[in-house]
Formats: C-alpha cells, sequence, structure tokens
C-alpha cells in the first residue's frame, strides 16, 4: 500500500519536475546563451527528479511495484507457470516451441551418422569382408526407421492410445473453459485446503521465493489444470511404437551384430570399435521412439487448443506478467516458484527497509550486534581504557606491601593504578556501539595516528635535507604497495580484531598525510618565509605561524584523499577477517546469499562515505578560505 | 657578490658596491632587470650573505636577518590566513609585547596608512592597492631603523599608484625613516628619491648617483605638477636613454 502511494508520488514528482522546468523556461533571461554556464544553475527540481528515477526504477525492477499494486499476482503466475511446466515435456515432442516434429529431428541425425560411418568404415584399413559385414549392419539400421515410420505397421492399439490422450486434453481444454473447473472438493478436503493455506507465508517474507500454494480462484484452476496435464502426459510418455515388424528387426540386427562380435579376435581393435558403435546407432534408433510423420498429429492439434485456452484463460495476468515483471518472470520448478529475473537479486524497498529496521534493533541485529546503538558503560571503563597503565609505574614510590598483620594500605601510586584500569566505581554514560559504530571508530583511529603522526614528519621532511633524504626510502617504499597486500600480514601479526585494522589504516594515512605535509612545508613563497623573518619571527615562530598555515590546504585535501582510501580498505579488511563492521556484515550476508542485507551495507558505506566527504567539504569550507588568494 | 650559475661560471651580481646613507635619507635605485638590484636589497635584509665586503647599519654589522630592517615587498607577501589586524601585529606578536598596547599601536596605523575600520577584514577580501597599505603598516609597527621596500607599488594599477607614492612620502616625512625603494619605474624613482642610483648589469654597479629636489618638492606640491616640471622631464629623458642603451647592449651581447 505504502509502496503503490510512494510510487504514485515519484511519478507525479518527475512529470512535476519536467512542468517546472518548462515554466522556468519561459521566464528565463533571454541573455544566457549556450555555452553560458548561468545555464547550468538552479537544478534542484532535477536534482528531484532523478533520485525519484532511482528510485522507480529500483520499485520497478525489483517488482515491488508488481507487490504492491497485485499482491496476489505471483501467487497466480506460480500456478500458471506450473501449467507451463507440465507442458513443457510433451511440447517438447511436437514442433510448437522447437523447429521440428521429435522423430523427425532424430531421423535426420541418425541418417547423417550412418552415412558418416559408412565413409569411415569403407576408408579404414579393415578386411573387406568386414566391411561388407558392417556396411550392412548399418543398412539395416537404417532400414529400421522405414519400419518405425510406415503408417502400416503402426499397431492399432497403439492408434487408440495415441487417439485417448488426445481426447483427454481436449476434455480438459473445455473443462478448463468452464467457471466451474476444478469442480467442487469434498468437505474435508476443502477444510485441509484452507488450513494449509492459512499456514502459507505471503510474498517476500522468506525472500525470493513465492507461496506455492493456489489461494484464489484463477490459482485454483491453473494448479488443477496442471496437475492433470502431469498426469496425462505421463500417460503418453507410456505409449510406445513398437511394431512387431521392427521388433523382428532389431532383434535380427541385434543377433548378428553378437556373432560379428564374437567372430573377432582380441587383437581386432578397429573392427570391436566399430562395432561398438553400429550397435550405439540401433540401439538409439530402437529406442528414440519414432513414430509415422502423422500418427501423433490428434495429440499436438489438442496440445496447441489447449495452450490457447490456457493462456486465453491468464487475461490480465499476462498483461501484469508482461508489464510489471520485467527481466524475467516467475518459475515453477516441482511444487516451487521462484524469482527468475531482476527481481532475484535486486531486493523489494519495502523488504529491505522491514529488514533494515531489524538490523538497527538492538534485540535482533546482525549475529547479536545491531547496526549502529549505544550501551551503557561505566565512566571508569572508559577512564581505564584511555589510561595508559604505565602512569602508575612512572609515579616515584613503591607499591604498597602488605603489613605484619595481614593489611594492605592503599598509597598515591596503587590509587593511580587503580584509575589507570578503571577499577573504581563511577556512574555509566551512553557509549554508541554496533557494526557501523564499530568500523566508523577504525577509521578515525586509524585516520587520527596517522595524522598525528605524518603531519609533522610531512612538514619535518618538506624543511630538512636530512628528514627528506632519510624518511625518504621508508615512506616511499611502503606506500605504493596495495593496502589490502598488507593485510594479510597485519592482520597476522596484530590479530583479526581492532589493532591490525586500525595499524593498517594508520599505515594508509601516514603515507598519504607525509605526502601532502611535505608538498604544503615545500610550497611556502620564499617572500612568506622572508617577511616572517625580516618581522623578527624565530624558527620556532615561523614554523607555527606561516610554514603550517600554509600547509593547511595541503594538509586537508590530504585528509579528504585519506578518509576514502582508509574507508574503502577498511571495508575490504573487515571482509578478510573480524567479526563486527559493516564488511563483515557484508560478508557474512554474501555466504548466505542475503541480497538485503548486502544492498543494505552497500547502501550504508556510500551514505558514510558521503558524510565524510561533506564533513570534510565543510570543514575546508570554514578553516581556510583563504585559500588560493594569497 | 658572486653566484655561481648553472653553467658552473660565476656571475659576478654585484661588484664594487660602495655608499653610505645618511639617516633619513629616501634611496631609490634604478636599473636595468639583471643588474642586481634585488640582491642589494636582499644582502641589506639579511637573507643572503655577501660572499666579499660588509654592510653595516649603525656601526654594527648586519649578519642574518633582523627587525631594525624592516621590509616591503612586490606583492605584499601578507599572511593571507590572518586578519588584516593580525598580519599589522605580526611583529610585536612574536615579540610577546602587552596585547592592549599592540592594539592600541595597530589602530593608530591601520588610520595612517588609511585602512581605519578594516582590523577584522580577512587579508585576501582586500584589493592590491589596500594589501600594499597594510603591508606597510605591518612593516612599520616595528619601528625600524632602515626601511626595505622591492619594487612595492611594482603590481599596482596607475591611479593607485599615484595615492600610495603620496603616502610613501607622507609616512617618510612624518617618521624620518631612512628608506632604501627598488623600482623599475624611473618617474617613482625621480619622485620618492632624494638620492638616486641608476644601476648598470655584469657585473652589478652603480652607474650614475643623482641628488634630486623631488621628493622634498613632492611633501608640499602636488605630484602631477612636479611630473610636468622642466627639469624633472629632462632628468627623467636622460636617465630613460641611458637605461636604453643599457638593455641594448645586453641585447647585443647575448646575440
Amino acid at each position: 500500500m505504502l509502496t503503490g502511494i510512494i510510487t504514485v508520488l515519484l511519478i507525479l514528482a518527475i512529470v512535476g519536475s519536467f512542468y517546472y522546468e518548462s515554466r522556468i523556461v519561459k521566464t528565463e533571461k533571454i541573455d544566457a546563451v549556450f555555452g553560458d554556464p548561468e545555464k547550468a544553475k538552479g537544478g534542484v527540481h532535477w536534482i528531484i527528479a532523478g533520485s525519484s528515477t532511482i528510485l522507480l526504477l529500483w520499485l520497478f525492477f525489483s517488482w515491488d511495484v508488481a507487490k504492491s499494486f497485485y499482491p496476489d499476482s505471483a501467487n497466480e503466475l506460480c500456478q500458471v507457470a506450473k501449467v507451463e511446466e507440465s507442458l513443457v515435456g510433451i511440447k517438447y515432442i511436437f514442433p510448437i516451441d522447437e523447429r521440428q516434429l521429435k522423430s523427425t529431428s532424430v531421423i535426420d541425425r541418425e541418417i547423417a551418422i550412418i552415412s558418416d560411418y559408412k565413409k569411415i568404415i569403407q576408408n579404414s584399413g579393415i578386411q573387406s569382408s568386414d566391411k561388407a559385414k558392417l556396411t550392412g549392419l548399418l543398412n539395416e539400421a537404417e532400414l529400421m526407421i522405414g519400419t518405425l515410420t510406415n503408417e502400416k505397421h503402426l499397431d492399432p492399439e497403439v492408434k487408440n492410445k495415441v487417439i485417448l490422450i488426445a481426447n483427454k486434453i481436449t476434455r480438459l481444454k473445455e473443462d478448463f473453459a468452464q467457471a466451474s473447473y476444478p469442480g467442487i472438493k469434498s468437505v474435508e478436503e476443502e477444510k485441509e485446503r484452507l488450513e494449509l493455506l492459512s499456514k502459507q507465508t505471503s510474498w517476500g517474507e522468506t525472500g525470493m521465493e513465492i507461496p506455492p500454494l493456489p489461494a484464489s480462484k484463477t490459482g485454483l484452476k491453473f494448479d488443477a489444470a496442471a496437475r492433470e496435464i502431469k498426469l496425462i502426459s505421463e500417460e503418453f510418455f507410456e505409449i510406445k511404437n513398437d511394431n512387431p515388424v521392427f521388433m523382428a528387426q532389431f532383434e535380427k540386427i541385434k543377433s548378428a551384430i553378437k556373432d560379428f562380435k564374437n567372430s573377432l579376435n582380441d587383437d581386432q581393435e578397429l573392427e570391436q570399435d566399430y562395432i561398438r558403435q553400429v550397435s550405439k546407432i540401433a540401439g538409439r534408433i530402437a529406442r528414440a521412439n519414432i513414430f509415422p510423420p502423422d500418427a501423433l498429429d490428434s495429440v499436438q492439434q489438442s496440445i496447441v487448443d489447449f495452450d490457447e485456452v490456457q493462456r486465453e484463460e491468464q487475461g490480465g495476468l499476462s498483461v501484469i506478467d508482461a508489464l510489471l515483471f520485467p527481466g524475467g518472470t516467475i518459475v515453477a520448478s516441482g511444487d516451487v516458484c521462484s524469482e527468475q529475473g531482476p527481481g532475484r537479486w535486486l531486493p523489494k524497498p519495502s523488504d529491505t527497509f522491514k529488514i533494515f529496521i531489524n538490523l538497527l534493533k538492538p534485540s535482533e541485529g546482525y549475529k547479536n550486534v545491531p547496526l549502529i546503538w549505544y550501551e551503557m558503560m561505566g565512566i571508569n571503563q572508559v577512564v581505564g581504557f584511555i589510561t595508559p597503565d604505565w602512569i602508575a609505574d612512572i609515579i616515584p614510590g613503591k607499591y604498597p606491601v602488605h603489613s605484619s598483620d595481614g593489611k594492605v594500605e592503599p598509597n598515591l601510586k596503587s590509587t593511580v593504578l587503580d584509575i589507570a584500569t578503571g577499577n573504581f566505581s563511577a556512574f555509566s554514560i551512553p557509549i554508541p556501539s554496533g557494526h557501523i559504530w564499530d568500523s566508523f571508530l577504525r577509521v578515525i583511529l586509524g585516520l587520527g595516528l596517522g595524522i598525528i603522526c605524518g603531519v609533522p614528519l610531512g612538514l619535518f621532511m618538506g624543511l630538512s635535507r636530512f628528514a627528506a633524504g632519510y624518511f625518504d626510502p621508508i615512506v616511499e617504499l611502503y606506500r605504493p604497495v596495495p593496502p589490502l597486500a598488507w593485510a594479510p600480514l597485519i592482520i597476522t601479526i596484530f590479530g583479526i580484531d581492532n589493532s591490525g585494522k586500525i595499524f593498517l589504516l594508520f599505515m594508509v594515512s601516514f603515507a598519504i598525510m607525509v605526502i601532502s605535509a611535505r608538498a604544503g612545508a615545500s610550497g611556502t613563497q620564499l617572500s612568506k618565509i622572508h617577511a616572517a623573518h625580516s618581522l623578527g619571527a624565530s624558527k620556532w615562530q615561523i614554523l607555527r605561524e606561516v610554514i603550517a598555515p600554509n600547509s593547511l590546504p595541503e594538509i586537508l585535501t590530504g585528509i579528504r584523499v585519506a578518509i576514502g582510501v582508509c574507508w574503502g580498505t577498511l571495508v575490504a579488511a573487515e571482509f578478510l577477517a573480524g567479526t563486527t563492521g559493516i564488511g563483515f556484515v557484508e560478508n557474512v550476508a554474501r555466504k548466505y546469499s542475503q541480497y538485503e542485507v548486502i544492498w543494505i551495507t552497500i547502501f550504508v558505506m556510500g551514505m558514510l562515505g558521503l558524510l565524510f566527504d561533506i564533513g570534510m567539504r565543510k570543514i575546508i569550507q570554514k578553516t581556510i578560505p583563504w585559500r588560493g588568494k594569497g | 657578490m658572486v653566484f655561481p650559475s648553472i653553467k658552473g661560471e660565476t656571475v659576478h651580481a654585484l661588484k664594487d658596491v660602495n655608499f653610505t646613507l645618511k639617516q633619513g635619507e629616501l634611496l631609490s635605485v634604478l636599473g636595468p632587470s639583471g643588474c642586481g638590484k634585488t640582491t642589494l636589497l636582499n644582502i641589506t635584509a639579511g637573507f643572503l650573505r655577501p660572499t666579499s665586503g660588509k654592510i653595516s647599519l649603525g656601526g654594527k654589522e648586519i649578519n642574518g636577518p633582523g627587525v631594525e630592517r624592516g621590509m616591503v615587498f612586490q606583492q605584499g607577501a601578507l599572511f593571507e590566513w590572518l586578519t588584516v589586524a593580525e598580519n599589522v601585529n605580526f611583529g610585536l606578536r612574536m615579540k610577546k609585547e602587552d596585547p592592549v598596547e599592540t592594539a592600541q599601536k595597530v589602530e593608530e596605523w591601520l588610520d595612517i596608512v588609511g585602512l581605519k575600520g578594516f582590523g577584522n577584514t580577512p587579508t585576501y577580501q582586500l584589493s592590491g592597492g589596500m594589501q600594499q597599505r597594510v603591508a606597510l603598516a605591518r612593516c612599520l609597527i616595528n619601528n625600524p631603523d632602515l626601511i626595505l621596500m622591492d619594487e612595492p607599488l611594482g603590481a599596482l594599477d596607475a591611479l593607485t599608484r599615484e595615492k600610495m607614492q603620496s603616502l610613501v612620502l607622507k609616512i617618510w616625512k612624518e617618521t624620518g625613516k631612512t628608506i632604501i625603494l627598488i623600482t623599475h619605474s624611473v618617474e617613482e624613482a625621480l619622485l620618492l628619491g632624494e638620492r638616486l642610483f641608476v644601476m648598470a648589469p655584469r657585473p652589478g654597479r652603480i652607474h650614475k648617483e643623482y641628488q634630486l629636489p623631488f621628493a622634498s618638492m613632492g611633501l608640499t606640491e602636488d605630484l602631477r605638477a612636479i611630473k610636468n616640471n622642466k627639469e624633472f622631464v629632462s632628468t627623467r629623458e636622460e636617465i630613460l636613454t641611458m637605461i636604453w642603451d643599457m638593455e641594448e647592449e645586453i641585447m647585443g651581447k647575448e646575440n
């Protein structure tokens, strides 16, 4: 319902944008000629139209529009698919969807093979008497085809059976066209059916599978027809064209082949191979169930007629199938039906949204961790996490020693240790947690370390010959290696948890920050340095007041680049190993083919990347409005 | 002053340049490009160490840059991330002087250079002429003994340039500072210089020295009127011919 409303709104938004544009065009200033950048300004309505188009395409190709407007269509199409499936076998015999009658194509193929083999045998180096025997056998096999296709030899009983099948199909066709079909069932049966139906989940609840039990009147009709066709087709395939003349021929060939085989010595490998092939050809022809050309016409006609009627009975359903199920349809396989096409891998927005909400809930989450939530954490734990324990060690004095009456008097050193290890009671504060937060924290920590270490080194390298030369090899040697190539090594050393990933991100951002800070420092205008010197600034003051701010644009651009690279590296590293994080979620979802979850993680990553970038752009606008204006 | 050139030869940027400036004198230096004007200024400022010879200010030998020699650059060389006031008080802040006093001084100097009320404006929003005024104030607030100006008005348009010329004269008169002004413009050198050196290239040397009355006249008279003064015009033509000859000589040498 909601999806339906949204679909209509989206269409209105797109149409509205075109209408709005046409109104703007009328009132537009005439001095803006083609090529004037002015023409590209003020396109907010097109942004709306663009986003609406994306959403609409998503709704359409994930078949969510179909689900929203025709919630029963999938179930009905499933019954139709069952009919199609049960017809496939019998249709295959006839030139309905195929080009040729099955018998014709078999004959075509076998005759070609026989003539090929005759040539091979003629050109081979075996004895001419054997050649003659083998060619004779092939000729007899070919004669078998003639016997099978001869109307005269056809068993009258087989003829009757064929007519019976044709009649059954025709009767089904007539029944099917009736409104009353499939007839009234007994009360118990109907009760059982309704009970099963009530247990059935609706479309989309279990992923891409479709509820298979027929729910509507149309559905019941097709379901019943599919069952009947299946029975009829089984019966049809039991009919064999085993007329006595052919049987006698086949027996004769078989014994001749046997005799020939027995006459061969063990070392006559070529002859053995040929006779094996001849035997195969004869067997294939015998088993192909070849009928005289017109013998099955009645069945073919009845199938074509039935197909026409069942297509007519589909009515509006086939239109819905064609229009609202783009790129595929619903396919039955045995008793189950599934989506085949974009509906399979492009989850429906409505389902995706439901799952997204579930992933956010702390009670559900993904692998027991919500996407993003909060945890109450004692201040003592936070302090203990942040403060390193060695702070207590460097305080002068000794840790308390127990006294002779077995008591331990705390002193300053032990008190500080208690604080540093979080061993005190305090109130709790909410701390964010969850997959998204974990990934976010890793990026921030890795990036922060990279900035703290990389910027000073980069500035130093930009200003000192020693630093530029001495540190260049280490940075330039590890930087060109793709970060992910380091991942296996670093994860092995630092473990699959946070420290490995943070170190990996530190490596990535460190190199970028060194290079950008270095470029910033060495790009300072000499006249500004001169000016600062003649204004009496010391070395340290020049570094802090002139070189550092002058490098800020380069550094901020470096941070912006580093965030992007870190984010990409992190997700890939989480793919490799770990127990939390947005990349971990996607990797697990991939293993279980949870398309909705995969799409959710892709969306979350995109949004977070966008947020990072917007944040950086805002920071750049705020802090360095003077960039390039010196 | 000897520089090694790229080819491995040595270039005599300056040779046998000897002069003494009295306190309160305004010296302008003129010459074709490559005659060592800027090298002379950089040595005076202490950014370069002379290969031989020495420069002293008030009896003390110059050894590296210092606050007693203020400098005004062609493009201002302002710190574009700071506001006007922060640029002007840069020197005082580096000396960690009393902030209240500093703020007062900044107000005074902004008033003198005609930028009253612009203290909180970001520098990059100013026009070229205003930026040059900030650079002047930034230099003068440190109360230097000697002011070095490296084509300070070179990048300005003609109108602004004329206004700035009067400003420089006004400041010179009011503060009585010693000023060395390097310029490309003959007119500017004549107008502002009490003394004028015309330098010649290869090796850089003082070709001719003038004692001029126009700067003192400029304190009272209109600059336009001075420019039409007969003596002014004839001196200008003489110097222009001199520089043209030098330029042609350089071209000849190179071909």
